[in-house]
């Protein structure tokens, strides 16, 4: 490992320098725009998402000889870093394109939102490369304050603050639980570093020092800081009220991009740090991961098939992404880590377009409610259609990229032999294909309330077939299963 | 390339149907036809110019697709195989035709739907990789789901969801077993979905694949799979309901195609692959042979009785399919040359008359607008082409010696009962209430006074008369000359019980 200085580092944090430059700029831009109906502050954002993007790619090409430990080993740039930072910017970017679409937001608040928007993928960023447990937890922080704020942004509705308030209450008690966890294990090998703990454990393991369930009660709490921000069981209850409540595009946000970050954390934390046979024969968190992939599916699956709200309906499906995600974690296997990672890339293709029609319809109709999607297939053909494609492909319906990447998935968990998590995570597919198929039936097999078409403008479609396109492709097409074996923890 | 030309051409007439403007209705018709025919014309090249004699899959393209995980587009036929396909291509054509007029809204999505549909059931037939095969699985569940919910009856869009959900039950039992499978082919790297490859390795002794409890569990993972889409006692539940809501032309696909795709996939996957999950149960104990066998015969009988209670003439017919793919099962749960033999030409004859019986209702209910048996009466006076018509698909169903349907059920009853006589004899009650419910239905519909509110009702049509004659001489040629279809898959037939180790020459 090449361990960089401070000094030598802020060379190589420029993606995030530039983050934080734009935030500012946004800010001040603001201050000169007089015409509240401006974008001006929103196009700046994407200039900025832009720079960043090019240098998270310039930056790719100084780690060709190996990966860098950047800050004294604080934060770490390699593949998996930057892989996530490509698919946050590309998350910031469409939730700014739906931003300027919806008209939920409130016009005079535009800087802010925009500022706030790419603060918290600075910290998406720290997130997705630190490697220190004190990085690790102002990371996390910087995520969950910015975004408390963006859940609450809809200053008029109440059901938004109360998204916020309980936002906070959940995410104070999680980080509070995560801290615990991470001082246990400080105290138990003496070091912040991941690579050191890693190296350290089997040693206190095999003196004594530590026992077994002292490691097992701080991974434990370390998992309910993590298992927040992916929205697992039994820290999910907040993401249903927030994911409502919050504006659609932060919504989408959340659901995707903060999602990504959280598996970030919780690859490079298992991975780098508990891969050891011996901390694996201590402490069996492998059976305690598959337990809560399979509990996170089932019940995000169960509590989904009542709802009403797309939105609604989308927040529980997104807990049982969530739950599929965790099962190619369950074993730390390259096989796993390569099918999370594609089906990240996929999912944020497919959820983001689900939550872009929900967008146009809350736009036109001015409800979030599947009665909305009444004969939308005459009402709106195109957006109908782009939407059965997102929903089969989240049930996992071939030909489309969501089966592809459960395929992935399914293969890494039976190749460890769970055949029961397994099972489980396919049945719920096909309890998945129920409340997704309610929204087609709405959209295909009933007429509309008001026969009045929907009309959209052709940038609309352009964006749209930004995700459909992939949404089809990306399995039939054999260009993506190979990326992830360059990325390794 | 001949063969992925007829898979693939009518995906690209949906493509095409697409472009269209959505006014131009004749247009659009006219061009499915066109695009349905052209695999038609193919797939009779392709029955033809089949080298009988030779056991290795004929007209095969091997193209890597997914390259890290082995996976190719593998596809290429055997006679039993181009048999199937066959059936499609002909059904193809003639379901546009019998769309062509009571499809009211929306036909151009309804016809782009068709010829994905017709892409789907196509390539699941030649497919050779399982992968591949079980993608165009899949690929046929969309369209169906949506040519059931859109254009079906009033209780369509439960028929349609509950198709979907049980199908998707059973396929992702199979996604399991596939993986198991493919896991197991080889250490990492040599890993395959190629389904030749797949039997000779699970065939030689030794290897994990060749193990007794992993072909078990296995087999049970694609039999639920495919027992759903056959459908098999007690998956069967959504047929009747499909059925009577679907739109004509997409009964005639389902009870004609969809369901044999289940029972291909029997012999395909399972007995070929996986021959120790129904024999050699543990010293010589037969009893998973046993249990299909019943099931087959559970589906005969309970089949052919729920038929005999039905009003509703659709309804009918859809639970006498259920009844004769029990024949299906039960020719294939015998594991002989016969059994087997009988089985496949079951298959393609249950697909021609099922797909007759189900065009009669649909040009019924055109006319008269219900399907209730005991509402009808007299009809044959007024419409004697139709009656004609109905009586040989009647007769054809129902086994009379001389029509295609007898030569099928009697082959597979005949290999049967050399190995479960007493199921066997039991079965053939499922004849005689087959005979039953169709001569009531006969006479219940075109018999006796006539009914007043149809003193004025039209004679069938040329154009629904165009979509039954072709299948309609199939169901007597095949009759009297059943070995034209029994050439084309005799030698894969010995092939594939000399795999199960039941190999018996007696054909």
């Amino acid at each position: 490992m090449d361990y960089k200085n401070n000094i030598e580092s802020i060379l190589y944090f420029t993606p995030e320098i530039l983050l934080i430059v734009f935030a500012a700029a946004v800010i001040i831009l603001d201050l000169f725009v007089k015409n509240r109906g401006s974008q001006k502050v929103a196009y700046l954002s994407l200039i900025g998402l832009g720079f960043t993007l090019v240098a998270i790619l310039i930056t790719n090409s100084t780690i060709a000889d190996g990966p860098l430990s950047l800050f004294w080993g604080m934060i770490r740039l390699d593949k998996f870093a930057v892989f996530f930072k490509v698919l946050l910017v590309l998350a910031t970017a469409a939730t700014i394109l739906f931003s300027l679409r919806s008209e939920e937001l409130d016009e005079r608040l535009k800087g802010e939102y925009h500022a706030l928007l790419l603060a918290v993928t600075l910290g998406m960023f720290l997130m997705a490369s630190s490697t220190n447990l004190l990085m690790i937890f102002i990371s996390l922080e910087t995520v969950s304050l910015t975004s408390y704020i963006l859940a609450g942004f809809l200053t008029h509705s109440p059901r938004s603050s109360e998204a916020a308030f309980k936002y906070i209450t959940y995410g104070a008690v999680a980080s509070g639980t995560m801290l615990f966890g991470l001082s246990l294990l400080f105290g138990m090998t003496g070091t912040g570093d991941l690579a050191e703990i890693s190296q350290r454990l089997p040693e206190v393991l095999a003196a004594g020092d530590v026992t077994g369930l002292g490691l097992l009660i701080s991974i434990t709490f370390i998992l309910a800081g993590i298992g927040y921000k992916i929205a697992s069981v039994p820290f999910h209850m907040w993401s249903p009220d927030v994911y409502e409540g919050a504006p659609i595009p932060i919504t989408a946000f959340l659901s995707v991009a903060s999602k990504a970050a959280g598996f970030a954390l919780f690859l490079r934390f298992f991975y780098s740090g508990f891969q050891d046979e011996g901390i694996l024969q201590t402490v069996d968190w492998g059976f305690l991961l598959a337990v809560v992939s399979a509990l996170t599916m089932t019940i995000g699956n169960l509590a989904a098939l009542p709802q009403q709200n797309v939105k609604r309906l989308l927040a529980y499906s997104s807990i049982s992404h969530g739950g599929y995600l965790l099962m190619g974690g369950v074993l730390l296997t390259p096989e796993g880590l390569g099918a999370i990672l594609f089906y990240l890339v996929v999912y944020l293709f497919m959820n983001l377009g689900a939550f872009y029609v929900v967008v146009l319809i809350a736009n036109e109709s001015g409800s979030e409610m599947i009665e909305s999607y009444r004969g939308l297939s005459s009402r709106a053909p195109l957006v109908a259609v782009a939407m059965f494609i997102f929903l089969f492909s989240l049930t996992g319906i071939p030909p489309f990229a969501g089966f592809f990447g459960k395929w992935l998935l399914f293969t890494a968990v039976i190749s460890k032999g769970l055949y029961w998590l397994a099972f489980i995570g396919l049945l719920n597919s096909v309890v998945s294909l129920y409340y997704y198929a309610r929204i087609i039936k709405a959209m295909y097999f009933e007429s509309p309330d008001e026969d009045e078409s929907f009309s959209f403008s052709n940038s609309t479609f352009a964006l749209l077939s930004v995700f459909v396109i992939p949404t089809i492709f990306i399995g039939i097409l054999n260009i993506l299963y190979n990326f992830s074996d360059k990325i390794t923890l | 390339m001949l063969l992925s030309l007829m898979i693939f051409v009518p995906l690209l007439g949906m493509v095409v149907v697409l472009l269209l403007p959505r006014e131009s209705e004749e247009l659009i018709k006219r061009v499915t036809l066109l695009f349905t025919f052209i695999p038609l014309i193919l797939a009779v090249y392709l029955f033809i110019a089949y080298d009988r004699s030779s056991i290795s899959s004929q007209y095969m393209v091997n193209i890597s697709w997914i390259e890290k995980f082995n996976i190719n587009y593998h596809v290429g036929i055997d006679g039993l195989s181009v048999t199937l396909i066959l059936l499609t291509a002909l059904l193809g054509p003639i379901c546009v035709i019998a769309s062509w007029r009571n499809i009211e809204k929306g036909i151009k999505a309804y016809m782009a739907l068709f010829l994905m549909l017709e892409t789907g059931m196509l390539g699941f037939f030649a497919a050779l990789d399982l992968f591949l095969f079980y993608v165009f699985f899949e690929l046929t569940l969309l369209p169906m789901y949506f040519l059931i919910g859109v254009w079906g009856g009033p209780r369509r869009e439960y028929a349609a969801i509950k198709f979907f959900l049980y199908t998707l039950f059973g396929s992702v039992l199979m996604l399991v077993a596939m993986i198991a499978v493919y896991l197991t082919s080889g250490d990492p790297g040599s890993r395959t979905f190629d389904i030749p490859t797949l039997i000779t390795l699970a065939s030689t002794e030794g290897h994990a694949l060749n193990d007794l409890n992993f072909q078990i569990w296995v087999f049970l993972g694609f039999f639920i799979g495919f027992a759903v889409k056959v459908p098999i006692f007690p998956f069967h539940t959504w047929l009747p309901d499909a059925h009577v809501e679907a739109p004509t032309a997409i009964s005639v696909i389902l009870a004609g195609v969809l369901l044999k795709m289940g029972t291909y996939g029997l012999v395909r996957i399972n007995m070929a692959m996986f021959p120790l999950g129904l024999d050699r149960f543990t010293n010589g104990s037969d009893f998973w042979g046993y249990s299909l066998a019943l099931l087959g015969f559970i589906n005969i009988v309970y089949g052919s009785f729920c038929a005999l209670a039905q009003t509703d003439f659709k309804k009918l017919v859809a639970y006498s399919s259920i009844g004769h793919m029990g024949f299906v099962i039960l020719g294939l749960a015998a594991r002989n040359d016969t059994g087997v033999s009988g089985a496949i030409l079951q298959m393609f004859n249950h697909g021609v008359i099922s797909a007759m019986l189900f065009l009669l209702v649909g040009v019924l209910y055109d006319r008269a607008h219900h399907r209730e048996i005991n509402g009808f009466g007299g009809l044959g006076n007024k419409m004697p082409i139709y009656t004609g018509i109905t009586t040989l698909a009647f007769m054809a169903s129902l086994g009379l010696p001389g029509l295609s349907g007898f030569v099928g059920e009697a082959l597979a009853l005949l290999g049967a009962y050399a190995k479960y006589k007493t199921l066997t004899i039991l079965s053939t009650i499922g004849i005689v209430i087959g005979a039953a419910y169709f001569l009531w239905t006969l006479q219940r519909v075109f018999l006796g006074a006539l009914n007043p509110d149809y003193e004025d009702i039209p004679e069938i049509n040329g154009r629904e008369i165009l979509t039954l004659v072709p299948l309609g001489i199939l169901t007597i040629v095949l009759g009297v000359f059943p070995h034209i279809v029994i050439d084309m898959f005799s030698v894969s037939v010995t092939e594939l019980t000399k795999v199960m180790g039941t190999f018996e020459a007696n054909l």
